[in-house]
């Protein structure tokens, strides 16, 4: 006797499970259009050495293009009689490249973020004007410019070290979960040996050691970034390695890496791709913080933190503090409105009609 | 009955709001007299605990409605009842017990303690006068040193005490209805007699009425005096248990009726031949540890203790007994997925000493299908990816279009439709979960399949499918089976020999005929007892 399909034909399957969940993310207005948000300003900051730089991005001077963006160029190309870079804002540079049929095309923003306006009206750090839109620092480089850098910094460090602490958080919690036993429960114990580690002397130890870095930072917030997640993905794995489909596969001689990466990553991967915009704005805010504190990286590069701590140096300032403010406290804000939308999304038991 | 305990009319019941909800119950009319012992069976979805849960109105009133029906009971109006006056009347004149005790007793209070505060908070009784009242009940509920349990937290507990406990709670004001949602689903066979026993003397002593609610019509026949059938949220047929089994009017009343399993092998004599599967003096022990930082051993739990078995190609071996007796670490063991002394080998060949590719080349002829459908498919992969993966382990040779090939011929075989292939565990039903893991186990071209309880959480029309479907894979493809199950009926209808196991030893063993019909061992004798498992003759 052959038993009868049961199912009718010509159903519509549901969607797969990522595709649903994705329509979730869709449902929840605040956090779908804050990664939009979110992307536009990271393809914008991206795009920073063209909207915003000192250069101009075409020169044509006397029939010939050049492209100073691209390549540095001495004085003496445009008649000038010094054989360094050429200074673009120099009045005499300028003017030889603009008039006689010559041309150029500055970015929007004619300000890189390490270049000094030597021809502000006001001491620095100058107020808001028409050239510095909001305003220099005290060394008096472009307030836009270090912001529009310094975010496009602050966002890759956060995720570097996001994806690294990620990585090696799933990889533990993975080995300890699958494996349990005396594996786990040793590596427990130095997980808590490790975290007890007060992590702001050692950076504060090693920038005196070393010259500081955003690579020396990344590498030490990586060394104690990945604990938190990791214990969620041992819990997953504890959990998983238990269920029949676990021990189905192991009948079908399915090999230990095998199940780990196709059975129970899967399942493990809600705690991790929650937490994921939070981590990020949290490594954003730990970059931040250690600039502040002046033990981040070096004062050359465009950062948020020390921004913040000339606007706290500079108090009557506050094109400085107000602007910075606000991008940082956007730019955690669009984090966790994605973050919300993610959490609800990853939630099955939520149903979006369609 | 002039005038019933429980009258319920045109009952509907509707899940969500506006155009996104859906009526699960449709229009049931039924009434419970005083005394009377009704049972509202069903399968999975038909509505009979929606239904149940609407008396005590227990549902989340923001995800419920009744567009229509009315429940009276003892001449009140319950649906239109404010919810104060409906607490008053929750464990005190309706009671309840469900099927999971461990999960409906609260975890972090003692037993005794949980009953008295029902007292204390219904009768308005003192404290001692609660708890003096509570050990009472648990004696009357049979748990033996009922003065010593008062104290004990649930997990303390075993399953049957913990129903007890529950029935001792759900009795403790004297409800005039009890309302027993699948009461002994979760529990063994002879426990289930012992408690079905206790609700009955108890119904006669306190003169309340009981509604049942439950999957299982061997229990109906046992235990109730009229039977309402649902399916679908529709009653489809009432009437008194006798009358109503012996003329079932309804075809789907007749279909559950014929669901029963009957045998399906027609041959009595077990295949013979060189055994493919043996075990020999095979034994699992679980260390017991005590104490905190050095955990030091102080004894061992036997799960398997000293266990030869042999199984011939294309024969079933049936492994019957009550939870805790070591046949699913048996099975395990033998498959190489628990760690245990002793030898198996697989035709002639010793598993024993086994490791790495070596075992797992061996592991296909090895092949295994559990109870719980729901977590024995994993969510997130496909039904292509799941039923394909061995292939991909055992013949990667293969590539993707021969895969889906293979696969969807296994899909046909049992009983699905290739298409399906694209489609994730969470859009099929618990039968059809099934069918897809047996399609998993059996694309290998295995000899022999381990059927963990393999239909135990399937409605019985579904139990029945899936039954002939094995035996039409073990007729086609020579399977042997390892069946492991507590339901001495399903056992009976599929195998050819049969063990008894009993805390990790195997008590008796023969073939199926001679082992139900003249059972030897006194513990067989009960297990056939308790499940009550006419001849068929």
């Amino acid at each position: 006797m052959r038993p009868t399909a049961v199912v009718k034909t010509g159903a519509r399957p549901a969607a797969a499970p990522e595709r649903q969940a994705w329509r979730r993310f869709r449902a929840h207005k605040r956090g779908y259009y804050s990664l939009w948000l979110f992307a536009i300003l990271f393809v914008l900051g991206m795009l920073a050495p063209v909207l915003s730089n000192d250069e101009p991005l075409v020169v044509s001077y006397q029939g010939e293009l050049y492209f100073p963006i691209v390549q540095s160029y001495p004085e003496t190309a445009f008649g000038g009689p010094l054989e360094t870079e050429a200074d673009y804002h120099d009045p005499f540079v300028r003017e030889r490249i603009t008039t006689d049929g010559n041309w150029a095309i500055y970015p929007p923003n004619p300000h890189s973020f390490d270049s000094i306006n030597y021809f502000v009206e006001h001491p620095n750090p100058a107020p808001p004007s028409a050239d510095n839109w909001l305003g220099t620092d005290d060394r008096g480089r472009d307030v836009l410019a270090r912001l529009l850098y310094g975010f496009v910094v602050s966002v890759l460090f956060a995720l570097a070290l996001t994806v690294i602490g990620t990585g090696i958080g799933i990889l533990a919690g993975a080995l300890q979960g699958y494996f349990g036993g005396r594996f786990d429960l040793f590596f427990q114990r130095f997980i808590e040996v490790w975290g007890s580690m007060p992590e702001l002397y050692l950076l504060i130890i090693f920038a005196s050691i070393f010259e500081p870095s955003i690579w020396l930072l990344l590498v030490l917030l990586s060394l104690f970034g990945w604990m938190g997640l990791s214990d969620y993905v041992r819990a997953e794995f504890l959990r998983g390695r238990n269920m029949d489909y676990v021990t189905a596969a192991r009948a079908m001689g399915v090999t230990a890496p095998a199940i780990m990466f196709r059975h129970l990553l899967p399942n493990a991967m809600v705690p991790v791709l929650t937490f994921l915009p939070f981590r990020i704005s949290g490594a954003i805010l730990a970059l931040t913080s250690l600039d502040f504190l002046g033990l981040g990286v070096p004062p050359s590069t465009p950062s948020l933190g020390e921004l913040l701590s000339q606007g706290k140096e500079n108090i009557e300032a506050w094109w400085l503090s107000v602007s910075t403010f606000v991008v940082l406290v956007g730019t955690l804000l669009l984090l966790i409105f994605i973050g919300e939308g993610l959490r609800e999304a990853l939630d099955v038991r939520r149903r979006v009609r369609t | 009955m002039s005038d019933p305990l429980l009258q319920v009319r045109d009952l509907r019941v509707r899940f969500g709001h506006g155009e996104g909800g859906s009526q699960v119950v449709h229009g049931v009319d039924f009434a419970v007299g005083r005394g009377e012992k009704l049972a509202l069976v069903g399968e999975s979805g038909s509505g009979k605990s929606v239904t149940a849960l609407s008396v005590m109105r227990l549902h989340d009133p923001g995800k419920v409605e009744y567009p229509s029906g009315e429940i009276r009971f003892d001449g009140r109006e319950l649906l239109g009842l404010p919810e104060s006056l409906m607490r008053g009347l929750r464990g005190r004149e309706i009671g309840m017990i469900f099927q999971e005790p461990m999960t409906s007793l609260n975890p972090v209070q003692p037993v005794g303690r949980q009953i008295a505060e029902t007292l204390v908070l219904h009768e308005g009784m003192g404290k001692t006068a609660a708890r003096r009242r509570a050990v009472e009940l648990l004696e009357l509920t049979g748990i033996p040193e009922p003065g010593r349990r008062v104290d004990a937290f649930p997990h303390m507990l075993s399953g049957g005490q913990r129903q007890r406990a529950m029935i001792a709670l759900a009795l403790a004001c004297r409800p005039k209805l009890l309302i027993a949602d699948e009461p002994t689903t979760a529990l063994d066979v002879t426990i289930e007699a012992q408690i079905l026993d206790l609700l009955d003397s108890l119904q006669a002593e306190f003169g309340m009425s009981i509604l049942m609610i439950t999957h299982d019509l061997n229990l109906v026949r046992r235990f109730a005096d009229r039977v309402c059938v649902m399916q679908a949220g529709e009653l489809v047929e009432q009437g008194e248990v006798a009358g109503l089994f012996r003329r079932p009017g309804h075809p789907y009343t007749r279909q559950l009726l014929a669901s029963t399993p009957e045998r399906m092998i027609t041959d009595d004599r077990p295949p013979a031949g060189e055994p493919l599967l043996e075990g020999r003096a095979l034994n699992c022990h679980f260390p017991v540890r005590r104490g905190g930082l050095v955990r030091r051993r102080v004894g061992e739990v036997r799960a398997v203790d000293d266990v030869d078995l042999a199984v011939a190609p294309g024969e079933t071996l049936g492994i019957v007994g009550e939870s805790g007796s070591g046949k699913t670490t048996l099975g395990m063991c033998l498959l190489r997925l628990q760690a245990c002394r002793g030898e198996i080998r697989l035709a002639g060949e010793s598993l024993t000493g086994l490791r790495g590719r070596a075992l797992r080349r061996q592991r296909r002829y090895l092949q295994v299908v559990f109870q719980d459908p729901f977590s024995s498919l994993s969510p997130r992969m496909t039904v292509e990816s799941i039923v394909g993966e061995g292939l991909r382990v055992h013949h990667p040779e293969m590539d993707r279009e021969q895969r889906r090939a293979s696969i969807a011929e296994m899909l046909a075989e049992v009983g699905l439709e290739p298409a399906m292939m694209e489609r994730y565990p969470h859009e099929f039903s618990g039968g059809q979960r099934q069918r897809i893991a047996i399609a998993r186990a059996v694309i290998l071209r295995p000899r022999l399949v381990l059927l963990d309880e393999p239909t135990s959480a399937l409605d019985v029309t579904v139990q029945k499918q899936v039954l002939a479907l094995l035996h039409d894979l073990q007729q086609r493809h020579g399977l042997s089976y390892l069946f492991i199950s507590h339901d001495l009926r399903v056992v009976r209808a599929v195998s050819h020999r049969v063990l008894v196991m009993k805390d990790g030893r195997v008590v008796e063993s023969g073939t199926t005929e001679e082992l139900f019909t003249a059972p030897e061992h006194p513990y067989t004798r009960r297990l056939l007892e308790a499940a009550a498992v006419e001849d068929p003759a």
